[in-house]
């Protein structure tokens, strides 16, 4: 029996896409059976991001409604043949599913990948608790910003409310000379509100956009610093004992953080 | 011995007598009027027929073994039968309401923690969460969100909390926002209350000169 984790934020536009999308690749990486689940009925992205748009069939809500069996709608990646996905419906919405089908679905997927990685909406609403039903385990994606961590803040009251395990942090989007120079939030502020163990952080890193343009997750290119991160999440995933990435202590690391943004 | 305070009063009423009994003075001092009373000036009054006796102890609070004493002097008088013992209740009973109450945790945003009566709350109250009571809010962690102390009307509420960056105060009608120079202010313990109707803010530790009740220790 596998294991569920939903990649949730609250906010929208932090990261969750791209997040569930490097942790899913960067986990197969690693030689585990992962398939990714897209809950954002209506607005799907993580199709696009892993550049499996064109190759789909059926969706979730096809699934649900028993249109099709769960593997005729389970999209074997272009890279890995032990990463999956499974795409949203983008003609519906929110409430073409129930919390019951998704946890049906994510229970039958659990019983044949190592790791189902659940991409949830943004909002408190329907498509969250669809999202979190089938979920064991939570990773909360979070930037280094207030009105993100006020999201980020209300998500982990609702998860530690439900059945869901103690949620983990992921910060994302840092950026290294605005941390420097003060005018970022700090990951110690973050953590001392939010209050939950950190499982990663992500620099702002433009090969992401450039990445999810192209349909390639980040995490396949290892000149980038975000797809480290990334493969160090997944690692603590697995339970190894990674340490942090240094942000910005380190004078060397900082100046090769320039030549990546064409400062240096 | 002679007995000028008034510490005793004897009242007669359609059928019987009720003994008030002076509920500020020392105990001592009340038994031994008491005594004096029964065996010596009013000595004629009270022999005679059968009497029913209500006893009447004002806010004194005493113990079961103290009543027992009262009683035994009014028996000693055979005549007297001591009908009823009119005496608040006992302190142990009072208590429960005014007791401060302690709850752990963590208010996160959107979230609501309603306590009646006063609250001791040992974790973080974070932005866009809520803490309210009906009685005094004391916080062993950080303020960061909204507390609102007093909801039903109590203008001497206070708020007090460890680490004091609230985004709203509210003491019973009044609401207050710290303004922005807080921020660069020492980290001290700090509380909230209502002063000629405005809200003031000072260091936890002249909570004191409040001028509430607080059981102030003063040092042996």
């Amino acid at each position: 029996m596998g294991e569920a984790i939903v990649v949730t934020s609250g906010k929208g536009g932090v990261g969750k896409t791209t997040t569930s999308a490097n942790i899913g690749t960067a986990l197969a990486l690693l030689g585990k059976k992962v398939c990714l689940v897209d809950t954002d009925i209506g607005l799907r992205n993580l199709d696009v991001v892993m550049g499996l748009e064109n190759r789909i069939i059926y969706d979730l809500c096809d699934v649900a409604e028993g249109r099709c069996r769960l593997n005729q709608a389970l999209i074997k990646d272009k890279r890995f043949d032990e990463l999956y996905m499974l795409p949203a419906a983008q003609t519906k919405d929110k409430n073409a599913v129930s919390p019951e089908q998704v946890k049906d679905i994510v229970l039958e997927l659990k019983k044949e990948f190592e790791y189902v990685i659940i991409d949830c909406p943004a909002g408190i609403e329907q498509g969250f608790k669809n999202a979190i039903a089938g979920a064991d385990k939570a990773i909360v994606v979070t930037t280094p910003e207030n009105a993100a961590v006020r999201d980020a803040d209300r998500i982990i009251g609702l998860l530690e409310s439900s059945h869901v395990e103690s949620p983990k942090l992921v910060v994302n989007r840092i950026r290294p000379n605005m941390v420097k120079s003060g005018d970022m939030l700090e990951i110690e502020d973050v953590l001392q509100v939010l209050n939950i163990d950190l499982i990663g952080i992500v620099p702002d890193d433009e090969m992401v956009i450039k990445a999810a343009n192209i349909g390639e997750p980040t995490v396949m290119n290892p000149d980038s610093q975000a797809a480290i991160a990334y493969r160090n999440i997944a690692r603590r995933i697995l339970g190894d004992t990674v340490p942090l990435m240094q942000i910005h202590q380190k004078k060397g690391m900082f100046t090769k953080f320039k030549k990546f943004f064409g400062m240096g | 011995m002679a007995v000028k305070s008034n510490h005793v009063t004897i009242k007669g009423i359609k059928d019987g007598l009720v003994f008030l009994l002076d509920d500020q003075c020392e105990l001592e001092e009340l038994l031994g009027e008491l005594r004096y009373k029964l065996e010596h000036s009013h000595q004629n009054i009270l022999t005679g027929p059968i009497i029913h006796v209500d006893v009447k102890l004002g806010s004194r609070q005493i113990s079961e073994e103290e009543k027992q004493t009262i009683l035994d002097i009014l028996k000693q008088k055979g005549n007297l039968l001591i009908r009823n013992v009119e005496s608040p209740p006992l302190a142990s009973e009072l208590v429960p309401e005014e007791k401060l109450a302690l709850k752990t945790g963590m208010v996160r945003s959107g979230q609501v923690l309603h306590h009646d009566g006063d609250l001791l709350f040992l974790g973080d109250v974070n932005p866009g969460g809520t803490i309210t009571c009906t009685g005094d809010i004391y916080i062993l962690g950080a303020l960061r969100g909204t507390a609102h102390a007093g909801v039903e009307g109590n203008e001497e509420a206070i708020i007090a909390a460890s680490y004091f960056a609230p985004t709203q105060l509210r003491i019973s009608e009044m609401i207050s926002r710290p303004p922005d120079e807080w921020e660069t202010r020492e980290t001290v313990m700090e509380f909230a209350y209502l002063k000629d109707g405005s809200m003031e803010i000072d260091k936890i530790s002249n909570i004191s000169r409040l001028g509430r009740d607080f059981n102030v220790f003063k040092g042996v």
